[in-house]
């Protein structure tokens, strides 16, 4: 089915080169990396001039890009529907407050341990243990087609929060623990030492993680991307769209499902430790199945296997309770807690439920997909664009980045670099 | 002896009304193709109203008009979104019965809020004892009246017209379409019976030994997708299998919770998806479902 709906996004794509030729598109060229680094040079400045919340906002939303672009990876480009991205935050938040968490406490705490390790340490063997965690699982997952999966990573998490709840020296309990502040060579990421001034205004935790934050989805971000157009993305989307095809053409798939889930669960790592210091405790109903739907929810929202959709669509979802929360005053039908009427958070899922449910129906690229249809219909006026052109709601596949769709969509063997003639063949034979 | 018997035969009436949802799970699954996450939500639902109107008009008109708003709901998510997405991916399918879920559970979990509702079940909460062996009364009326609904579905699903329709475009959509069954009403007949199957369990799923309507009797219906799943998605009887597998699954790892202690406490409510996970290491696509396919 993917493959007859993603014909048009395909075509897009080959006709682009021909259309660099054009004059008139030079200006764009030059126009589209002036506003990236706009972008860039503004949120480098901005912790100069906004408050504290928007602060802690942009880091909770940089560890969602983090998280989302990994189960990006695959959901949208593999086509694996994956419901325990919530497991994998939570073997990287509790890997980290572990390793570098402090052992005892007062009271009731008195039986947490930690092995007090730097930060940094802990970071890294978190995000490494989430990866092991995904390689875990993958021979389960590598076995298990489409539906049967989600149920069975479903399954995943709630034996993650069982965890969370009985593992109490390593997790705290049900109660959770707190998380050690972040540092890096001494160089701590709280409110003090080293105290720091920049243009007379002080740079505390939260402008401090800001940076942290804007660096690590950059790096994310910058990952993904480079992977989606290597040679092993293109697998991983060969994957998606058929499996036989995939295999006839060489691409070995269980080994390429167990590294997809090794890679997005990596990142689901990292995105839980982040989440870990934003929100500094960690609980096991931080790690529910209602993380993994919201993750879901950002994907969708943003388009099915495009990076950038991703990272728009993790912003979308995090940010909007926050800011509902901030606004509850202002906005008409959101009242603060406890006012009774509908509270920020339950608004904000609301339109989260309403959002997928329309995005499914009627734009099944997300936002990048929209994005995409209004690029492609600027760039040649008077001329209906295939890109454009109406087609029905069918799956998340139509990839909305005009290079997610390429060599599987055309059909085997024409655009594969190893074009692989002999299965090709036996395979039509059948 | 006498405990492990107990525990069987709690284990089997809750393994019933598990088996009653993931038949409807299955049902959906083969005439329509979906995953429907919609059902835990809908089983909520279907509390909830009987919960709500019990007070008002009585016990059992407020059952009937409960069942009636679980169908009309399963109905409608099927007529206004499933089947405009026919042929879609079935993730694509899947994501959307979730979107559905979460504005149906939010708005449920808003109206339920802390509180547990009582819903005043006739039979109320004693239990029985049968040659030594206790169960509450609504476990056993639930065994009777899951086991009356389930022969019910499978003489209809083998020998009605609609079961007969339902296995045809199950089996060959395309050509079941060609022989003139109308493969819209096939659907949506399928979810119309899913939902009033999850509203009949709901019924006796928040009758004691459980305390009511809350929140959590959603976590407890998501117990039934490792049923279905353990079963295989597109076999009936595997549903029936499954849901009574998970169930004695549950109530043996609660009641043997002290010599599984090393497990955790609440073990009981995981075990189910370890089972399943266990399951489907072996046979990935159920104990009973049809093994997938590729033709080339």
């Amino acid at each position: 089915m993917s493959d007859t709906l993603s014909v048009p996004a395909g075509a897009t794509r080959r006709t682009t080169p021909a259309e660099a030729s054009v004059p008139g598109r030079s200006p764009l060229r030059f126009l589209k990396p002036l506003l990236l680094v706009a972008f860039l040079v503004v949120l480098l400045v901005l912790p100069i001039y906004v408050e504290e919340f928007w602060l802690r906002t942009g880091f909770a939303v940089a560890g969602a890009i983090v998280g989302a672009i990994g189960l990006n990876l695959l959901v949208g480009t593999t086509g694996q529907l994956s419901l325990a991205h919530a497991f994998f935050l939570a073997v990287g938040a509790v890997s980290y407050t572990f390793i570098s968490g402090e052992s005892g406490g007062l009271g009731t705490r008195a039986a947490l341990r930690g092995l007090e390790l730097p930060p940094i340490v802990g970071m890294v063997v978190g995000v490494l243990l989430a990866g092991l965690a995904g390689l875990l699982f993958s021979p389960i997952a590598a076995r298990l087609r489409g539906i049967y999966l989600g149920v069975a990573s479903l399954g995943l998490v709630f034996i993650g929060v069982h965890v969370l709840n009985t593992w109490t020296p390593v997790t705290g309990g049900f109660n959770g623990r707190s998380v050690p502040e972040f540092s890096l060579f001494g160089f701590t990421f709280g409110n003090s030492d080293p105290q720091l001034f920049v243009l007379g205004i002080p740079f505390r935790e939260a402008e401090r993680l800001w940076y942290l934050g804007i660096v690590l989805a950059l790096l994310a971000y910058l990952f993904a991307r480079n992977l989606l157009r290597s040679r092993p993305g293109r697998a991983l989307q060969t994957l998606r769209d058929s499996e036989v095809a995939a295999s006839v053409m060489g691409v070995n798939v269980q080994a390429y499902k167990a590294r997809v889930f090794l890679v997005s669960s990596m990142y689901a790592g990292l995105s839980g430790v982040m989440y870990a210091l934003s929100i500094g405790s960690i609980a096991p109903e931080s790690f529910g199945l209602t993380v993994s739907i919201l993750y879901l929810a950002m994907i969708v929202l943003g388009g099915l296997g495009s990076v950038a959709g991703a990272a728009l669509g993790a912003a979308f979802v995090t940010a909007l309770p926050l800011v509902f929360q901030q606004f509850a005053d202002v906005l008409p039908l959101v009242s603060a807690p406890g006012e009774g009427g509908v509270s920020a958070g339950i608004a904000a899922r609301y339109l989260f439920g309403l959002a997928i449910v329309l995005v499914v129906l009627f734009e099944p690229g997300g936002l990048a997909g929209f994005a995409q249809r209004f690029r492609s219909r600027g760039r040649r006026p008077g001329r209906g664009s295939p890109g454009a052109s109406p087609r029905p709601s069918g799956g998340p596949s139509p990839g909305p980045d005009p290079g997610t769709t390429g060599p599987g969509s055309t059909g085997p063997g024409t655009t594969d670099p190893h074009p692989t003639d002999p299965p090709v063949r036996r395979s039509s034979a059948t | 002896m006498n405990q492990f018997l107990s525990l069987l035969l709690n284990g089997i009436s809750l393994g019933a009304i598990y088996a009653l949802i993931a038949l409807g799970f299955v049902i959906i699954f083969k005439a329509s193709e979906v995953v429907s996450f919609t059902h835990g939500s809908l089983l909520l639902l279907g509390a909830y109203s009987i919960a709500r109107l019990s007070d008002s008009i009585g016990f059992l008109p407020a059952v009937l008009v409960g069942l009636l708003v679980t169908a009309l709901a399963a109905l409608l998510v099927e007529r206004l979104i499933i089947n405009r997405l026919r042929g879609a991916p079935v993730i694509s399918l899947a994501i959307v019965t979730i979107g559905v879920d979460i504005i149906l559970l939010t708005e449920l979990i808003r109206r339920i809020g802390p509180d547990i509702l009582n819903v005043p079940h006739p039979w109320g909460g004693d239990s029985v004892r049968i040659g030594g062996v206790g169960i509450s009364e609504n476990r056993l009326i639930a065994m009777g009246v899951a086991g009356v609904l389930i022969v019910a579905f499978f003489v209809a699903f083998k020998y009605s017209s609609w079961g007969v329709a339902m296995r045809a475009s199950a089996e060959d959509g395309e050509a079941a379409a060609l022989m003139g069954i109308r493969q819209g009403r096939v659907s949506a007949l399928a979810w119309i019976v899913a939902g009033v199957l999850a509203g009949v369990a709901a019924l006796f799923l928040v009758g004691a030994p459980t305390p009511g309507v809350s929140a959590a009797a959603y976590t407890v219906a998501l117990r039934a997708f490792p049923a279905a799943i353990l079963g295989g998605l597109d076999s009936t009887g595997g549903a029936l299998v499954g849901g009574l597998l998970i169930g004695i699954t549950e109530a043996m790892a609660a009641g043997y919770q002290e010599q599984l202690s090393f497990l955790g406490r609440g073990f009981g409510e995981v075990a189910p998806y370890v089972v399943m996970i266990i399951v489907l290491l072996v046979r990935p696509s159920g104990l009973f479902g049809t093994k997938e396919l590729t033709r080339v």
